[in-house]
């Protein structure tokens, strides 16, 4: 009761009966992505829990296609190349919006996030429909052009707030002491901001690592991404396949998200 | 590191800045001497800050002329002014060493390494943390924490040296001694410097001159002596001192309060039309007999407080208004005081007797 | 160089004009891409709505939507949605309040829990509940061996399963604004209604719960209005028979090719979630919370 951030004191089994009710919502929310994993591990063509012999055998179906690995080249391909550009964009309105005192900041700011809050399946048709009258429909280039349009805003996001927790007398201080703005911001601004800059470019990786809806529409073909793929291959059949490539997707955001703690508690340390 | 090459003057003329129909500063004109240690004073929202961001190139202001000697400053860039800042909370960069922080400046101007050591010891000396310079920001107080920003806006030897309310986040022992300390960093550097504060102690404290700065125009611009002994106006007198006023009429050429003339120090005329008289509780005191020579203020005592150094006196005047006198415990000044309910009279020597236009400052 | 009023004034303006046109210039490549892969598109998905295929205007793509295989689209996706926010809100509520009332280190394990599903792909997650609950999953078979059960349930490729996957993955965006609302109570408040001699019952109803209501209207708009445009998890565990507004939008594209159907029914989608949005950021000021997904 010591650490609680407030509410009402309540009797003790009424206690139980919250802790009990928030274990398994708790499970409800992790569980089942969890036991994917060891599902993943079966040696047969049925999943099931525990896995009645273990064997590599649905990692080796996927490490042997080449449709599938070529997914994944797809995949991280965009994911890197979106998280390249989305970075230095989001940083740069960031910085330019913070700045400025202009009366459209307003304007500007709710038009970049806006890719957050619009339906997506109507940003999905509508980017079909443009690159099917540029040719863009299939290739790398219009894949990475709507995954930063939907990931930049989480750079953007990120760094403004970032931005807003910074004290911009330092930069002053910098400018004063002889750096011209650009220097400044690269020598003083930047480095305060590192963090808030890498768990944007995270966010942009893990965004276009994941997205469905707009590579469902827009990429096909050699520039299918994993995800596509998987969700084609969910609407026919469950294919043990899939759990293996599923496992190694939430180990690869695990590694990530565990590696932005990491950076995280690196940067609490130095307070 | 000693008087600084080239102090310039600066010549600052009708800067005007506006936010939408706010005037922050409304066509300012000041001329501060080579060497000069300056402070604008003024309550928040007065506008000294936007002054001195103005003088920095941070705020750009709507017209007007900065000039630093004879070159005109005001389309300059921040980092072509050659400016030396201070601000309130330090703006140290967290991810330097204070040798980093200090440094900095002189890294922007490709000064070679053992040179850049040489006078970042130096300025660290200057500002007595000798030895400091491998300690991480963090590990500072916040004295030290405002010596490393003053180390690292005096290292490059600026033309000017600005000053941004420095020693407001301090406690009042180590802020009187940084005032000191300041004061005879000038002293020995003759560098041209701008301090703004809202502390009217700090600013009688350390200027040369202060500039009393209200709703973006200047009040007054004098030194700290005669900006407290000849306020020029009700403002001024309020903001600077702790001061009471009484009304006074003005006619032929002389004043009176109540029905009594004042008698006002040599060549001193009042101000036409109506007026206030200043009345500082320190320039007063107890009346003994008739007070020959002197003012006469007579009242009824409503109170007396001990504040140690002194005690303060609370007094209604006969025509109902409220002043105050201070009597020192001192025991050789200490004499009888009137309890109150107590009727009493307080003279105020001629030189002390300060009258101001009763209209608000323009 | 004169000292004359609006000495300067001029060049001060222009200067000041550049540098805000060079901080603008900062955000205008980020404002064009969007501009033109996001805003551009919807324009012209917009006037397609209002046009035959002469290039007439017409209001037919709009009437056409009372038909009964749209109409059942629409109640199909408020229904999903009305009833996960339900659940949501049943669900939430709880997790939100236990984790205000637990110590740091029990507060940042729940964290992470609710957070996991955030950044863990959502095609994954909607997998897993594939897997968990087919016809011969792990739901179905523990739910035999228990005995609870004769023959297996269908719990997947129809609306429960939908609702079912759904809602663990919206409940995140419930829990993270009613914890930060619960946090922002001020405990004082609670403290003088029990001393004051209110039960706890009472207390709770009366005092922490309406001041918590901002905080849960806030997640029941997010995940209202996320429900409402949702493709990926109904159409994998609805497997067909659950048919969403998105799916009707996407089927007219894919399957009809019949931009102007797709257009209306986008179009009508906006409006009606931006309609919601901007309604409760009128009323309650939640645009804030708006943040997520």
């Amino acid at each position: 009761m010591a650490d609680a951030v407030s509410g009402v004191p309540i009797g003790r089994g009424r206690r139980l009966w919250l802790y009990a009710l928030g274990f398994l919502i708790l499970l409800f929310l992790v569980l089942p992505t969890i036991i994917v994993i060891p599902m993943s591990f079966t040696g047969t063509r049925f999943l099931r829990f525990p896995p009645e012999q273990l064997s590599w055998r649905w990692y080796q179906a996927y490490l042997g296609s080449i449709e599938w690995r070529e997914a994944t080249w797809v995949s991280l391909k965009a994911a890197v190349l979106t998280m390249l550009v989305a970075t230095p964009l989001g940083v740069m309105a960031a910085y330019g919006l913070h700045a400025s005192r202009s009366k459209w900041s307003r304007l500007i700011e709710t038009a970049l996030i806006a890719p957050l809050i619009l339906p997506l399946i109507l940003v999905s048709i509508g980017i079909f429909f443009l690159y099917a009258r540029l040719g863009l429909n299939n290739t790398m280039t219009g894949l990475v052009m709507a995954h930063v349009c939907l990931a930049m805003p989480f750079v953007f996001v990120t760094v403004l707030a970032g931005l807003k927790g910074y004290d911009m007398n330092q930069e002053r201080v910098a400018r004063s002491l002889g750096a011209s703005r650009l220097v400044a911001f690269l020598t003083v601004t930047l480095p305060q901001v590192r963090f808030s800059v890498f768990s944007g470019a995270l966010l942009a990786f893990i965004t276009s690592l994941d997205e469905v809806v707009v590579a469902l529409f827009i990429s096909g073909g050699e520039n299918a991404t994993l995800t596509r793929r998987m969700f084609t291959a969910l609407r026919d059949e469950i294919d043990p396949t899939v759990a293996a490539i599923s496992s190694l997707l939430v180990a690869l955001t695990l590694t990530l998200l565990a590696l932005g703690l990491v950076f995280g508690d690196r940067r609490a340390g130095t307070r | 590191m000693t008087v600084s090459r080239s102090a310039p003057t600066v010549t600052i003329r009708e800067v005007t800045k506006t936010y939408g129909r706010f005037r922050a500063l409304d066509a300012v004109s000041l001329d501060i001497a080579a060497g000069e240690f300056v402070t604008l004073l003024g309550p928040s929202g007065s506008g000294k800050t936007t002054l001195l961001m103005v003088l920095a190139g941070f705020v750009r202001p709507d017209s007007g002329s900065i000039r630093f000697g004879e070159t005109e400053m005001v389309l300059e860039p921040p980092h072509r002014r050659d400016i030396g800042i201070v601000f309130q909370n330090y703006a140290l960069f967290p991810h330097m060493t204070v040798a980093g922080n200090v440094g900095y400046p002189l890294r922007l101007r490709r000064v070679g390494k053992s040179e850049i050591a040489r006078r970042v010891e130096e300025a660290l000396a200057l500002v007595q943390l000798q030895g400091y310079g491998e300690r991480r920001v963090d590990q500072l107080s916040g004295g030290q924490k405002q010596r490393v920003a003053l180390a690292r806006a005096i290292v490059f030897e600026p033309r000017i040296l600005l000053m941004d309310e420095p020693l407001s986040a301090l406690d009042k022992k180590l802020r009187e001694q940084m005032q000191i300390e300041i004061r005879q960093l000038h002293e020995r550097l003759g560098i041209t410097t701008v301090y703004v504060t809202h502390d009217q102690r700090e600013a009688l404290t350390m200027s040369d001159r202060i500039a009393v700065i209200d709703q973006g125009r200047f009040a007054q611009i004098d030194t700290p002596d005669r900006l407290y002994e000849r306020p020029a106006n009700r403002f001024v007198a309020d903001f600077v001192g702790e001061s009471h006023f009484l009304p006074v009429t003005v006619a032929d050429g002389s004043a009176r309060l109540g029905d009594r003339i004042l008698r006002l120090a040599d060549g001193v005329r009042p101000p036409s039309g109506a007026a206030l008289l200043v009345v500082r509780p320190e320039k007063l005191d107890l009346a003994e007999g008739a007070g020959e020579g002197l003012n006469r203020i007579e009242g009824t005592v409503e109170g007396s407080v001990y504040q140690g150094e002194s005690f303060l006196l609370q007094v209604r005047t006969s025509d109902g208004n409220r002043i105050a006198m201070r009597q020192p415990t001192r025991r050789a000044a200490l004499r009888r005081l009137p309890q109150p309910g107590e009727p009493v009279a307080l003279a105020l020597h001629p030189d002390d007797t300060i009258l101001v236009a009763a209209e608000p400052a323009p | 160089m004169s000292d004359g009023a609006g000495a300067n004034a001029a060049a001060l303006a222009r200067a000041e004009r550049r540098e805000a046109q060079g901080l603008f210039l900062l955000c205008s490549p980020a404002v064009l891409l969007i501009a033109f892969v996001i805003f551009l598109p919807i324009g012209w998905l917009f006037t397609l709505s209002f046009t035959d295929e002469q290039g007439a205007f017409t209001l037919g793509h709009y009437a056409r939507m009372l038909h009964p295989a749209y109409t059942r689209s629409f109640q199909t996706t408020l229904e999903l949605s009305f009833l996960v926010t339900g659940i949501c809100c049943l669900l939430g509520y709880p997790l939100a309040y236990l984790m205000s009332q637990v110590s740091k280190g029990w507060r940042a394990v729940i964290f992470v829990c609710v957070l996991f599903p955030f950044w863990t792909s959502l095609l994954v997650r909607t997998y897993a509940w594939l897997v968990l609950l087919q016809r011969r999953g792990m739901v179905n078979t523990w739910l035999q061996d228990v005995g609870l059960i004769d023959a297996p349930l269908r719990l997947v490729h129809n609306f429960t399963g939908t609702a079912i996957g759904m809602t663990q993955i919206m409940l995140p965006f419930m829990v993270l604004p009613l914890y930060a609302a619960m946090t922002s109570v001020d405990r004082d408040f609670v403290k003088a209604a029990a001393s004051l001699g209110a039960s706890p019952v009472k207390s709770f109803w009366q005092v922490f719960f309406p001041l918590t209501l901002p905080g849960l209207l806030a997640g029941v708009v997010l995940v209202f209005v996320l429900c409402l445009g949702f493709y990926v998890t109904p159409a994998v565990l609805g497997g067909g028979r659950v048919l969403m507004w998105s799916m009707s939008i996407e089927r007219s594209v894919a399957v009809y090719s019949d931009w102007g159907a797709a257009s209306a029914l986008g179009v009508v989608l906006l409006v009606v979630t931006l309609g919601i949005l901007w309604l409760m950021n009128r009323l309650f000021g939640v645009g804030r919370a708006i943040g997520g997904r």
